[in-house]
């Protein structure tokens, strides 16, 4: 365990903690768009900053990937730290004009556009968070999506741009992405995302679609367990 | 040859000497070396005859190399005059000189300036390029002839790994890559790291532009880079290296190859070096060319196949690096420095040098100055001696503005500070910082908003693209510069650029995004009354951005010679021969080719 001081809290964590992690275990609220329970965080989004004070120098740190030390400082709402919350906000703002999301949490952190910062005008509402990336990689374990070029220009896709060869239809993209960047469009038998549509399974005992074929049939060559034991939906099981 | 006198004709060069020699039958030995730094004189020649004078001759061409030879052979000068002689060189390494006169000049020579005469030259203190220009790079005997791998057995044989870094430690230097840390200590740190496999690489990514110092080390002289290596590994305790390089420097790759290849030969490297029991090798790792991928924690992601993205340097690579063992990264020229220290001592070392920043430094001066090319200069040598003295000054008789030091994300130090001296803390209190050593010379024709865009452009295309204030934040105050260069900058705009520059260096996930603000910062600091000149008074005073300038003539001294008429690419110019000619602004496009051939001054900008 090490005792820290969280916004003039003392505090007790377990070591290896995330001070992010530990402020809202003591309920401390701290933004993040890019921060998910199921992946390792990736600290791109900036929004969860927090100024840490440590000996004689005070620095700004990602607090979903700094730890938890003993006697470290923390402030998570000071000058500083709005100030780049703030100033991440008004890009997010500027780079997603459509997305609600976004823009409902700017008005709980009280920003407001800067009207200096051109709204862009591709309808896209991807922050870059990389949730998708990460879940689909580490999670799933097909790599279907990830980023190409860098810079302003880096983007989110499949490879070249083309419907995915590797990708099973499961839906953990769109289920992850904080801003609905990723849509899943489903009829009765079909499920269509990341340009591709998937023909769905019916449960074997109920008769719902519940699943896309391709997940079914990856889930088997991962498990061993054949395709008919795996054509019972959940709720049915 | 290195990639920068090729450019310059070198190649061709080489071949007509080549085929020359052999159409004569002549007994000459035909070398290629490195390069000596100043690019404006290639392709340079050197001509070793036993007991004269070494004789150079600069911007030689295919052309001229029969002439040269009939020259040379006879001892007349009578068409080309040397650039330079060489009576006697001290080699920095060995401390001792080689005499290549060993009677009298010859008075055909007399008149001919020795190399230490020549400003460019005699202010410079050659340690990290010690060898570059004067050896065959391919050439192990010849690295080995002056002093190389002496070191590396000195150690070995003689030394403690930890004697090796308080060795280091004590010599004072300092990382010559952008982040000036006490390699010393980086040294130390990773020795002490828990862990039985550990590695070194040295990064030759070098991106920034208009830098090429480490390009010349690695082509010129590879085996330096090496035998440094083979130390710093000793003294860590780790076992195999790896020399990050970008693969646009195709020459580099092939030079470091055949190096590596000889060295394992020689047994320097692989098992049981010198019978020391100590076993090291160094492979090469090709990076892609991405300006981030010299960060260490995004070159160790290139290195393992992953997208060049950094990581938070919470956990430092000295302890969890490549393939998360403990890594020791170094730039290469602080590589070259190692063996020169372990040689000569640390007290000679540190007597180079600011009590604070010790040895030299290579940095890379282009622009507008007359001598382009790499110099090194000992630390503390100020702007003024390495740009009029060395640098030979701003060409055209136009007045010294400003320099911008240490890369893309760097500053512009303004004529002001013209007798700063160039140190890592020097450069950091003037808003600027050494970085890898870019220097780039700029006159009054440069405008400070443009530069700052330039440079804000180049970091948003190389942004790694993962956090927030680096990709969208550069983007942002790019836009907002360019808003300001094409008159539609807005009252505040200083203020918004200062506010996003605090957010951005406090919130960005590494050191590309927390220094990209600089090439703004600075020139703020020192130019904040250009900025006010385009947003307020819609005018760009250096008269470069488009948008805010016009050409107009002026009738008193416009001679009607037609020159501007003819060279106008849009017909905008009226007016017979003789009479007083006219600019149509509709058509003009600000090109600026009347401005420059008018003979008369006749063409202002306004």
């Amino acid at each position: 365990m090490v005792n820290l001081v969280i916004d003039g809290k003392n505090i007790q964590a377990k070591k290896g903690t995330t001070l992010l992690a530990v402020a809202r275990e003591n309920g401390i609220d701290i933004p993040t768009l890019c921060s998910h329970e199921s992946v390792e965080n990736s600290g791109a989004c900036r929004l969860c900053v927090v100024e840490i004070t440590k000996g004689k120098t005070k620095k700004i740190v990602t607090s979903c990937l700094y730890k938890a030390e003993d006697g470290l400082m923390v402030e998570t709402g000071n000058e500083r730290v709005l100030k780049v919350r703030k100033f991440v906000m008004q890009l997010l703002m500027a780079r997603c004009p459509t997305s609600g999301v976004i823009r409902d949490l700017a008005v709980k952190m009280g920003v407001v556009p800067e009207p200096r910062f051109k709204p862009n005008e591709d309808g896209k509402k991807c922050i870059m968070c990389r949730l998708c990336v990460q879940v689909c990689e580490h999670v799933v374990g097909v790599s279907a999506l990830g980023f190409a070029f860098r810079g302003t220009d880096k983007a989110l896709g499949t490879p070249f741009r083309e419907p995915s060869s590797v990708c099973i239809g499961c839906g953990s993209c769109a289920y992850i992405c904080p801003t609905q960047q990723i849509v899943m469009t489903s009829t009765e038998d079909t499920r269509s995302i990341c340009g591709r549509t998937f023909k769905m399974r019916a449960c074997s005992v109920c008769g719902r679609y519940f699943a896309p074929e391709d997940q079914l049939a990856f889930i088997s060559e991962k498990t061993g367990v054949s395709v008919e034991d795996l054509s019972v939906c959940v709720s049915c099981r | 040859m290195a990639t920068n006198s090729i450019a310059a004709g070198s190649d061709k060069v080489y071949q007509a000497m080549a085929d020359e020699i052999k159409a004569r039958n002549l007994k000459f030995q035909l070398t290629k070396t490195g390069s000596m730094g100043l690019d404006s004189m290639e392709p340079l020649v050197e001509f070793v005859v036993p007991n004269k004078p070494k004789l150079s001759f600069a911007k030689v061409t295919a052309e001229k190399v029969p002439a040269l030879l009939d020259q040379v052979i006879n001892l007349h000068l009578d068409t080309e005059t040397p650039f330079y002689r060489v009576d006697e060189q001290e080699n920095i390494l060995t401390g001792e000189k080689t005499f290549y006169c060993t009677g009298k000049v010859p008075r055909i020579l007399r008149d001919i300036p020795l190399i230490d005469a020549i400003p460019y030259y005699a202010k410079q203190v050659k340690i990290a390029t010690r060898n570059c220009g004067i050896i065959d790079p391919e050439n192990l005997e010849e690295y080995v002839a002056r002093g190389g791998y002496f070191a590396l057995y000195k150690t070995l044989t003689e030394m403690s790994p930890d004697g090796i870094i308080e060795e280091v430690i004590a010599s004072g230097l300092r990382g010559r890559g952008g982040g000036g840390f006490s390699t010393g200590w980086k040294w130390r740190s990773c020795r002490d790291a828990e862990g039985t496999v550990k590695y070194v690489i040295c990064n030759g990514d070098e991106g920034d532009p208009g830098a090429y110092m480490d390009r010349s080390v690695m082509e010129g002289d590879p085996h330096s880079v090496i035998e440094g290596m083979i130390i710093g590994a000793y003294a860590i305790g780790a076992t195999q290296g790896y020399i990050y390089v970008r693969n646009e420097y195709p020459l580099a790759v092939a030079n470091l190859t055949k190096a590596l290849a000889k060295a394992r030969d020689a047994g320097l490297l692989g098992k049981n070096i010198f019978g020391s029991g100590f076993s090291f090798d160094i492979r090469i790792s090709k990076g892609a060319g991405a300006f981030v991928c010299g960060e260490s924690t995004a070159l160790i992601a290139s290195m393992e196949g992953k997208a060049g993205e950094p990581r938070a340097k919470y956990t430092h690579t000295v302890e969890h690096g490549l393939w998360d063992r403990p890594t020791n990264i170094n730039n290469v020229e602080t590589w070259t420095n190692v063996p020169v220290i372990m040689a000569r001592g640390a007290d000679w070392f540190s007597s180079i040098g600011t009590k604070t920043s010790s040895g030299t430094k290579v940095f890379s001066l282009v622009g507008k100055v007359n001598n382009i090319g790499l110099v090194e200069v000992a630390m503390g040598t100020t702007i003024r001696e390495i740009v009029h003295d060395i640098g030979g000054g701003v060409p055209q008789g136009k007045t010294f503005k400003a320099v911008q030091t240490g890369g893309p994300s760097g500053g512009c130090i303004p004529g002001s500070l013209i007798d700063l001296p160039v140190g890592f803390e020097e450069l950091g209190e003037a808003g600027s910082m050494m970085g890898s050593g870019g220097m780039i010379v700029m006159d009054d024709t440069t405008c400070m908003v443009d530069i700052a865009k330039y440079f804000l452009d180049f970091l948003a295309k190389e942004s790694c693209g993962k956090c927030t204030p680096c990709r969208d934040g550069v983007r942002r105050m790019r836009d907002i510069l360019e808003d300001i260069c094409n008159g539609h900058g807005e009252e505040g705009d200083v203020e918004l650029l200062k506010g996003m520059s605090e957010a951005m260096i406090d919130g960005s996930h590494c050191a590309l995004g927390g220094s990209a603000p600089n090439p703004v910062l600075s020139t703020l600091r020192y130019f904040q009354d250009e900025y006010e000149a385009h947003i307020l008074d819609k005018k760009c005073p250096a008269g470069v951005c488009k948008a805010l300038i016009h050409f107009h003539v002026v009738a008193d001294k416009c001679t009607g010679c037609v020159k501007c008429k003819k060279v106008c690419p849009t017909r905008a110019i009226q007016g017979n021969r003789k009479e007083v000619h006219e600019i149509d602004q509709t058509l003009c496009i600000q090109c600026r080719a009347c401005y420059e051939v008018c003979a008369f001054d006749a063409i202002i900008i306004e």
